[in-house]
């Protein structure tokens, strides 16, 4: 006997992706639905009260104008260093591929305290911009310099043939389509920018965020909290909402095969040392400075220690955090990618932008959250690691779903297809064929998770069971006493296990394109 | 090889994207064991429905059987990977993750998988040694990718091998030796085959079989001697070669024209009007009675395609063998040989 399939149009199997699409889609609007389900119940009269004030003023002028410079500034540096290491002449051009995107590896609150460390009176704004820019650009710098690293020479050639020069090829025919790119990285590094929050606090400089943790910490007052959230989540849709207009609609990817070259590169001539000089000066301000300031804590700090059972507990404890977290976050990312890649309509908008829209939300609400939904759905939960694993899955969704969508969509339709019709069940194609042709980015996803968890501080504070300890949170702890030299040794780990996924991505040209 | 079960009979198949109308009531018949060739321009519909009846897409209407079992309704549709079919793609798509023998077992169950169960055979079928089983993908030609792609695709033994432009990605040279390749093995396999493609020398030259796809309607079906000596209409004799449209007087089984007599496919009542024939039929020299100057030579090795002004006539194409070419200037007597294309009669013009 022959069973159906449902009709539907185009790609009619398998049938149960979108279903489990939209459970993680439901999973992640969480913390979202709860700010909304409080401000509802807080009623709009004692709503207005809490947030028509002049803090919040100063707060949302705070936010706004970090997010616009410290984006900018990404931006720039960003564009400025992937088109120096991958089109220009450069000297020393793998030193700088793996220099530019070892920031990744050093958490921004780790590089804020060791500023304010080493120059007490560096706070505000500039300090704020600076750092976190620092810390961010490689979110910009690695999918658009694999974007120029896949570009087909051809197409400037081709320019250059129509009579373009240098300069005119390269903004007309190559800008465009690193315009992608830019744009989602900069989405990336604005929705950073919006959670930020132990670089902040350690540089003091006040946003939302900062503002909703002291709030929570100071007074459990979870009803002002969790307003000055809700104008979080409205500046979060609003990035979500400017991205696709600055991305543009235009197709970026390859037509043909291409042709089997290296990209041109530019002479510099005597800018070269110039040239040096800026990257140099990034490398020393955003790896530079943290790595020498917890040198100097250790050499100088009088409470400096190495507590070995401590240091041992609170690093297994990251790395099985950090493993379950990534495996559980790529698994639930899996169908979401899937879902985007291959049936690329409304549903599929709405589920991809509900998983920005979950990552975007501060630890700190997204914990608040996930303990009042635990307590009163499924109390079993609460206080254990299932719930702060849910946490980094909804914060760090965004992360596995871009790396996949884009190995996906490097995949023809037509591999699955042929795996169909050889008689192979949906289940065998995704294991069989999909699965092991996406394998780079579900790696390049994992390694990106692992590497957000490890160096997660909010939500791991305020979600943590009771005695678990993570290298951030001891850190922290540490370092809020001004005890550095305590501090260091976490720091120092930290760097270490963050080094090999941020160096995996560097070396995965494609991977790194995934995250935009 | 269940030679019998594998008939495919495509009835009223209408299909439409948003408001455009792709397919509109194909009818098409493939007998078990045969194969046709569905010829169309691109963009015509030929691929829509090659992927309707693989279970890809369904149909907005219509059905589509499969050794006589219903496959697709509207509404309806089992799953390509219930159909028994083979499908090979314009670019071949082997998994690059697996090698040759690996990715020709890929669709045998798991314990013949393992055991690479005939997977020398079936290369040897598509004219690869065993030499190749070892080879990862990017190791092998275009031609050879389509030939390991087929393997594959006949591995799990098939009722219905579906074929999707294979050759169009590969150089002209190794396109004529892959087909023949192809060819031969489904000859030998035995399976029914649809060719979709848009190269009416590769359709006619393939199939047994040849579907003139246009606007998302069958045009007209025959065999290719049928499609190319008796078009259904002018647009089918255009687009199965070359045509030479002369202005005539009918008068039953003959036609009188600037080149001389021509002989009639079909007998026509007395009238005025015009006759087609192929460049080919336009012989240079011999013993014709109009005469005509050479104007253009379009000299490609084995043939030649000739234009020529005829004395008070039209200005006429003959396809010569090349080394019987006329110099441009020069003047020759031109006539018919055989009779002109048969075209249903309201299209004679």
């Amino acid at each position: 006997m022959i069973r159906f399939a449902a009709a539907g149009a185009g790609h009619r199997y398998p049938p149960l992706r979108p279903a489990a699409a939209g459970v993680v889609a439901a999973l992640v609007l969480v913390p979202l639905g709860y700010v909304v389900a409080a401000a509802v119940a807080t009623g709009p009269a004692a709503a207005a009260d809490l947030l028509w004030r002049p803090r919040v003023g100063e707060l949302l002028t705070n936010t706004v104008v970090l997010v616009v410079l410290g984006t900018v500034a990404c931006a720039v540096l960003g564009v400025g260093a992937a088109w120096l290491v991958e089109r220009t002449d450069l000297p020393g051009r793998p030193l700088w591929t793996g220099l530019m995107a070892a920031p990744l590896a050093v958490p921004a609150f780790v590089s804020g305290v060791t500023w304010t460390s080493l120059s007490p009176g560096f706070a505000g704004l500039g300090a704020a911009v600076t750092v976190t820019s620092l810390s961010y650009f490689p979110l910009v710098y690695l999918p658009v310099s694999a974007v120029l690293r896949g570009i087909d020479p051809a197409d400037e050639e081709a320019a250059r043939a129509l009579g373009c020069g240098p300069w005119t090829a390269f903004t007309r025919v190559v800008l465009p389509q690193v315009r992608p790119a830019l744009a989602g990285g900069c989405l990336l590094v604005g929705l950073h920018l919006l959670a930020e929050f132990g670089a902040l606090q350690a540089l003091r400089y006040d946003t939302f965020t900062t503002a909703v943790y002291d709030r929570f910490q100071s007074s459990f007052d979870g009803t002002a909290a969790t307003m000055l959230a809700l104008v979080l989540v409205a500046l979060c849709l609003v990035l979500l909402g400017i991205e696709p207009l600055a991305a543009g609609r235009a197709r970026t990817s390859r037509v043909g095969r291409g042709s089997a070259r290296p990209p041109l590169r530019h002479p510099l001539g005597g800018a070269r040392v110039l040239a040096v000089g800026a990257l140099l000066a990034v490398a020393a301000g955003s790896v530079g400075v943290p790595l020498w300031g917890i040198g100097l804590w250790f050499a100088t700090s009088n409470s400096t220690a190495f507590p070995a059972d401590e240091l041992a507990a609170a690093t297994v404890s990251t790395l099985g955090l950090g493993v379950l977290g990534a495996v559980v976050t790529t698994a639930l990312a899996f169908p979401v990618a899937w879902l985007v890649v291959r049936r690329s309509g409304p549903l599929a908008r709405v589920v991809e932008r509900c998983s920005y829209v979950g990552s975007s939300l501060p630890g700190v609400v997204v914990a608040l959250a996930l303990v009042t939904v635990a307590i009163r759905a499924v109390p079993a939960v609460y206080q254990t690691v299932v719930t702060l694993v849910a946490a980094y899955a909804i914060l760090f969704l965004p992360r596995a779903v871009v790396s996949l969508r884009a190995a996906l969509g490097q995949l023809p339709p037509a591999f699955e297809d042929v795996g169909a019709s050889l008689g192979v069940s949906p289940r065998g194609v995704t294991l069989r064929i999909t699965l092991p042709l996406v394998v780079r980015g579900l790696g390049a996803g994992t390694a990106l998770v692992f590497l957000a968890v490890v160096t997660e501080l909010t939500s791991t504070l305020l979600l943590a069971p009771t005695g678990t300890a993570t290298l951030a949170t001891r850190f922290w702890s540490a370092s809020t006493e001004i005890h550095y030299g305590a501090a260091a040794p976490y720091a120092l780990l930290m760097i270490l296990l963050s080094a090999p996924a941020a160096w995996l991505l560097t070396r995965r040209s494609r991977a790194a394109g995934a995250l935009a | 090889m269940s030679v019998s079960t594998g008939d495919v009979v495509v009835t009223g198949v209408s299909r439409a994207f948003g408001e455009v109308a792709v397919l509109r009531r194909v009818d098409l018949t493939v007998a078990a064991g045969t194969t046709t060739a569905v010829l169309g321009r691109s963009g015509c519909g030929k691929t829509t429905l090659l992927r309707i009846v693989a279970g890809f897409d369904g149909p907005g209407a219509g059905t589509v059987a499969i050794g006589g079992e219903v496959v697709a309704t509207p509404g309806r549709v089992v799953p390509p990977q219930r159909r028994r079919i083979g499908y090979v793609t314009q670019e071949g798509n082997l998994f690059p993750h697996l090698d040759v023998a690996a990715n020709v077992a890929f669709g045998l169950p798991r314990g013949r998988r393992r055991a690479r169960d005939g997977v020398a055979a079936l290369l040897d079928l598509v004219g690869l040694g065993a030499g190749y089983a070892a080879r990862r993908p990017h190791e092998l030609s275009g031609g050879e990718q389509q030939r390991v792609a087929l393997a594959r695709a006949l591995a799990p033994r098939p009722d219905v091998v579906l074929l999707d432009e294979p050759f169009s990605a590969l150089d002209a040279e190794t396109r004529v030796t892959t087909r023949r390749a192809v060819a031969e093995a489904l000859a030998a396999a035995g399976t029914t085959t649809i060719l979709v493609t848009h190269d009416r020398a590769e359709a006619m030259s393939f199939a047994g079989r040849v579907a003139l796809l246009r606007d998302g309607v069958v045009a007209q079906e025959g065999t290719p001697a049928q499609l190319y000596r008796s078009p259904a209409d002018r647009g089918v004799a255009e687009f199965t070669g070359d045509v030479v449209a002369l202005p005539a007087l009918l008068d039953g089984c003959c036609a009188d024209t600037a080149l001389g007599p021509v002989r009639l496919g079909t007998p026509a009542v007395t009238a005025r009007g015009t006759v087609l024939v192929r460049p080919e039929q336009v012989r240079i020299g011999g013993g014709g009675t109009a005469t005509a100057v050479v104007d253009d030579v379009d000299f490609q090795g084995h043939v030649a395609l000739v234009g020529l002004v005829v004395d008070r006539g039209p200005r006429v194409r003959a396809r010569c063998p090349g080394h019987l070419v006329p110099q441009v200037g020069e003047r020759v007597r031109l006539s018919v040989e055989g009779p002109a294309l048969a075209l249903a009669p309201e299209d004679r013009g």
